[in-house]
């Protein structure tokens, strides 16, 4: 076998030519190894230095499938480079050790080697490496396709408070999910053909659900029949009754929001008492890691509860939407930027007004952590924003119970379009329990709530143009905890706390963003930064709710989304547009979150975050976790 | 025809080197990795071992000579030494190498140092044999 013949074999003949870099600092056991593996027909790369493997490794990440590595080295311990080769480039990586003691082994398979060979190694061994790259790979493809499949499960148990509708909708999350993953690989692979599949769901990205919301104020809400909307969304594949039940859906959470929005209203008294909580609220989002808020999931419920959903939203928006993984950041300002420009006090009155207990609560705890937007991929639902009722920011969803439960189920087609409310309730399923997955579960659970966010940010544009009321805001914010939560998913664990929330700010007039946000940091924490963004809800601050928030985002990632808190609260409300015109620059400015947000956001939050363009104040991210 | 009886030297000398378990099953592997493409690979690996060997060797003798013993350093290269030899099937060598660790690690100096003599001494049988081998 030469050398040659390997090559050109390519991968195609798996394990045949699978390139393996071998590192021994012992050149009698690198050139016996490196002879045996070149035997057994791979590609071979030798070397007698760690960190020159390294810097080959980094320089390009796929040239190599495989690493074998002795453990130990004089230049590096070899568990050391095993650490750096799976935490940057995921690769499998095998020791290599004349010393076969127990505890070596074990430290070895801590540190995450695919196995452990004793020298001398035999040819018989190594002929069968290539099981691991292969195990490997499938992980992989499992992972991003089904984002965690096992986690669905654990982020749906981590609902936040509203066991049934959490339940309900992990359940469906889950099967979302599932469903998603399969559809998902592609990542804009909306519908799968019908006659393929049993009945393939359809993936509400967020791009779909803007062109539907799009649509939709096209045609203007009372006339929008599916068919004429499949006409104006021009997307392939879609049918008319992945249109209808997505309206469906969608106009369900308009209609929640501008519930919210009511009580929104209502609750401006209550918006002392939201103010404290939102102020602990932001706290907790504040802390920017958002595993306070989503360990605090009670915290969050609680905090959510008390302070108007708006703020919710306020921070759902940025946390969430930032928290995404930090990558909101950007995009989450925007959120609260926007919504602050709005009507902040109105805002936030109304935010607070969110029923504090009520609906808010709920939208916050229903909002799955699916914000927690690793997964917002999956959250679409997030974007339930729709159902922000162009009512006073009050939309804020203070059905959130009524919301949340919408959004879980509706989130898919995400009332958003009747964002006007722009409480959009990001649902921030932080189901992820693992947090990723979970939050995207829950928001973007079918990626339709993503899809509603995106749907929710044109249409909270056009709401700020009517509303300019709250929901300008709302929107906004929604945006940003989409995007929070989308980018939160990503990383989620680790960068969540930053970025992501520091555009809560943006939610301003998002005060219910702020808790939107919160719930989205909530949630998204759990994910992993989503919701970080939701401490972006500080910049919803101004809306006066946000004075909390700020506080909280101050904190850095602003309780968005430590992704475990997020899932709990999830919900991120973000505060529909101010209905009172607060938010009228905030629309804007959540659009700008909201496409902030959206491109940071990988695929998944992007979803979420789009939605918070759409201004929708009150968008409440449900993170249930 | 002439290179019948070579050949036949070369078969006992062989059988010898595992029979005084001079070498093991490994060596045998190099030897099966030796082919067309590799017509040397083993004289390769066992010149290459030497060359390695040696230094390690060189090394554990300098760090016997500072009293007390550094154990740590003294296993480390053991460990190396040993895995080197394994790795070409030198079976004396390696048995030797693991009583030496023992050693090290009981904190026995003089077992250390008897260990290593003994060791030394297995070590330039096989060079010799091997040498010869190979000529």
């Amino acid at each position: 076998m030469t050398v040659e013949q390997i090559v050109s074999e390519g991968k195609d003949q798996f394990p045949i030519g699978m390139r393996v870099l071998a590192v021994d600092d012992d050149p009698t056991c690198l050139l016996l190894l490196g002879t045996l593996l070149r035997r057994c027909q791979y590609h071979v790369t030798t070397t007698s230095q760690a960190k020159t493997a390294l810097k080959m490794l980094r320089e390009n990440k796929n040239k190599f499938d495989l690493v074998i590595s002795d453990v130990h080295m004089p230049d590096m311990d070899g568990f050391k480079l095993l650490e750096h080769v799976g935490l940057e480039m995921d690769l499998p990586v095998i020791m290599l050790s004349a010393n076969g003691d127990t505890k070596l082994v074990m430290k070895g398979i801590t540190h995450g080697a695919c196995d452990y060979l004793l020298k001398p190694v035999r040819i018989e061994e190594l002929q069968n490496i290539w099981q691991h790259v292969v195990r490997r790979k499938k992980k992989d493809r499992c992972n991003s396709g089904s984002k965690d499949k096992p986690h669905p499960d654990s982020g749906e148990a981590a609902g936040i408070g509203n066991v049934d509708n959490n339940g309900k909708l992990n359940k469906k999350r889950k099967d979302q999910n599932e469903d998603e993953d399969d559809e998902r690989d592609e990542n804009g692979h909306d519908n799968e053909d019908p006659s393929a599949q049993k009945k393939p769901r359809v993936v509400w990205s967020v791009e779909l659900h803007r062109k539907f919301v799009a649509a939709v104020n096209q045609l203007g809400i009372d006339k929008a029949v599916p068919k004429k909307i499949l006409e104006l969304m021009n997307v392939e594949k879609l049918t008319r009754e992945n249109v209808a039940s997505h309206l469906q859906k969608f106009r369900l959470y308009l209609k929640r929001i501008s519930c919210v929005a009511n009580q929104q209203a209502n609750m401006a008294a209550a918006l002392g008492t939201a103010d404290s909580a939102y102020l602990r609220m932001g706290s907790m989002n504040g802390l920017g890691n958002f595993h306070t808020l989503a360990g605090s999931d009670q915290l969050h419920n609680a905090a959510f509860r008390s302070f108007p959903p708006s703020g919710v939203l306020g921070r759902l928006n940025t946390p969430a939407g930032l928290g995404i993984r930090g990558l909101p950041s950007p995009g989450t300002i925007q959120l609260g930027h926007v919504q602050n420009s709005g009507n902040p006090t109105n805002d936030l009155s109304k935010l607070q007004s969110f029923v504090p207990g009520n609906h808010n609560t709920n939208i916050l705890q229903g909002m799955p952590m699916s914000l927690e937007l690793d997964r917002l991929q999956h959250n679409k639902s997030v974007g339930h924003i729709g159902e922000l009722p162009t009512t006073d920011s009050t939309t804020v969803f203070p059905g959130s119970g009524s919301l949340v439960d919408a959004r879980i189920t509706g989130f898919s087609n995400n009332p958003l379009l009747g964002v006007t409310s722009n409480s959009l309730m990001l649902e921030g399923s932080s189901q992820q329990a693992t947090s990723h997955t979970s939050v995207s579960a829950i928001g973007f659970q079918n990626g339709n709530a993503l899809s509603d966010f995106t749907s929710i940010a044109p249409a909270s544009n056009q709401l700020q143009d009517s509303k300019a009321d709250s929901q300008g805001q709302a929107s906004p914010i929604n945006c940003n905890a989409g995007q929070i939560i989308r980018s939160a998913p990503q990383e989620w664990n680790a960068p969540r706390k930053d970025a992501p929330y520091q555009s809560h700010a943006s939610i301003n007039s998002s005060f219910p963003i702020n808790s939107a946000m919160i719930q989205l940091g909530q949630c998204l924490d759990r994910n992993n930064s989503i919701f970080h963004r939701t401490t972006d809800l500080d910049s919803v601050g101004p809306l006066n709710f946000v004075d909390p928030l700020s506080i909280k985002h101050s904190e850095g990632d602003n309780y968005i989304m430590e992704p475990s808190v997020i899932e709990k609260e999830g919900y991120l409300m973000f505060q529909p547009r101010p209905h009172g015109s607060h938010v009228p620059d905030n629309t804007g400015s959540l659009k700008d979150l909201a496409s902030a947000m959206m491109k940071q956001v990988p695929t998944n939050l992007s979803v979420l975050l789009q939605e918070g363009d759409f201004g929708c104040n009150g968008y409440s991210l449900r993170t249930s976790i | 025809m002439e290179r019948n009886p070579i050949r036949r030297q070369l078969a006992i000398m062989r059988q010898s080197l595992f029979d005084q378990g001079h070498v093991d099953e490994q060596f045998v592997q190099l030897e099966e990795l030796q082919d067309d493409a590799n017509p040397n690979f083993v004289e390769e690996v066992v010149t290459l071992y030497y060359r390695d060997s040696a230094r390690i060797i060189l090394n554990i003798e300098q760090a016997l000579e500072r009293k007390p013993f550094d154990f740590r350093k003294l296993d480390a290269y053991m460990h190396q030494f040993k895995g080197s030899s394994s790795s070409i099937g030198a079976k004396k060598v390696k048995a030797e190498s693991t009583l030496f660790r023992e050693c090290c690690k009981s904190g026995n100096g003089e077992g250390c140092m008897r260990s290593f003599q003994q060791l030394k001494k297995e070590y330039a049988t096989l060079r010799k044999k091997l040498g010869a081998y190979f000529q």
